[in-house]
């Protein structure tokens, strides 16, 4: 018996970013756009969704909804009418706090691609895993609610490089909070400089018609040609 | 918290790549972007690969610093905390990360029999 060193250096996301790339493909046969929309838990995404998901002229929008456990934002989404399919990581995936590719590609089969000219997979609640997993989108977008406080970009910087789009949700409650946005600005800005940001309330509707019209043009991108 | 996840990925990459053969040693280089706290990552290592090749592995983990690189005057340097704009020129939207995204089995030592092959 012996050792012997074996050199390696592989990412050791190579796998995951394989399946993704796979997911991607099949995406992009079928002429769907995906956007992968991830925050922590409670800052508002289901919410921002039942604003645009029935109501975006000119693109079809399906929801693929992640979550450890029930199916409850599924249930408030296909309220909508609008196809809705759920992906529970818990018992299958060992009730993973995200989703990765293998999990998105499980759920394919599942998905009406047909029917649909966007896919909105809707990440299980979580600041940290999910800004490490590619699940096959063209877009990423992160939900970011003033209650969380303005420090949030300097803590979870994985997470707000990993989008290419930051919604600043639950705005109206700045009259009535410590959250300094100036702040917070800057410290995005300092982490992601530049990053498309939109203000929205998914209560009051601020900011909705700018969130719908982003989403929108992510949809209809697989208009134009290659 | 996601260091859990990770544990799987590397365990998953070593297997793929031991071909069998039991893991003594396995070398990782993470960079300090990933923010892994390492301690965090030792623990769920032991556990995750409890069962696969690499249970009772040591894991090494080489951080690697944060470099960042400005586009405008191509000045590099290290940070601490993740402020992506340019200490000099004050330019952001061209900072680039020279080096602190890897997340990298580097290398494995595995325990090898003798070869049947050889007399």
């Amino acid at each position: 018996m012996h050792r012997t060193k074996v050199k390696i250096v592989e990412e050791a996301l190579d796998a995951n970013n394989t399946i993704a790339q796979a997911n991607r493909a099949d995406f992009d046969r079928a002429g769907v756009r995906v956007v992968n929309f991830m925050s922590a838990p409670g800052a508002g995404k289901t919410s921002l969704l039942e604003h645009v998901v029935a109501d975006t002229p000119g693109v079809r929008i399906g929801v693929l909804e992640g979550d450890v456990q029930g199916s409850m934002d599924a249930d408030r989404l296909a309220a909508l009418h609008i196809p809705v399919t759920q992906l529970n990581t818990d018992p299958s995936f060992g009730g993973e706090c995200h989703l990765d590719a293998n999990m998105v590609r499980s759920a394919l089969p599942d998905l009406p691609l047909v029917e649909i000219d966007l896919l909105v997979i809707e990440n299980v609640g979580n600041l940290v895993c999910p800004a490490e997993f590619k699940v096959g989108e063209d877009a990423r977008i992160m939900v970011s609610a003033i209650t969380e406080g303005e420090e949030k970009p300097l803590k979870y910087p994985l997470m707000f490089r990993a989008c290419e789009l930051v919604l600043i949700n639950k705005i109206d409650l700045l009259p009535h909070l410590d959250f300094d946005l100036d702040k917070f600005l800057y410290n995005l800005d300092a982490v992601h400089p530049g990053v498309e940001r939109i203000t929205v309330s998914a209560k009051t509707g601020e900011g909705i018609d700018a969130w719908r019209d982003w989403l929108a043009r992510v949809g209809r991108a697989v208009e134009a040609p290659a | 918290m996601h260091e859990l996840s990770l544990s799987g990925a590397i365990v998953n990459t070593v297997v793929k790549h031991a071909a069998g053969r039991p893991v003594s040693l396995v070398c990782l280089r993470v960079g300090a972007l990933r923010q892994v706290v390492p301690d965090t990552l030792e623990f769920y290592f032991e556990f995750v690969s409890k069962g696969t090749v690499c249970e009772g592995a040591r894991l090494e983990q080489g951080l690697i610093p944060a470099v960042l690189r400005c586009g405008s005057c191509r000045r590099e340097w290290e940070i601490d905390l993740p402020i992506f704009m340019c200490p000099d020129c004050g330019s952001a939207g061209r900072v680039e990360v020279a080096s602190g995204e890897e997340f990298e089995v580097e290398s494995i030592e595995v325990e090898e029999t003798e070869c049947i092959a050889q007399r």
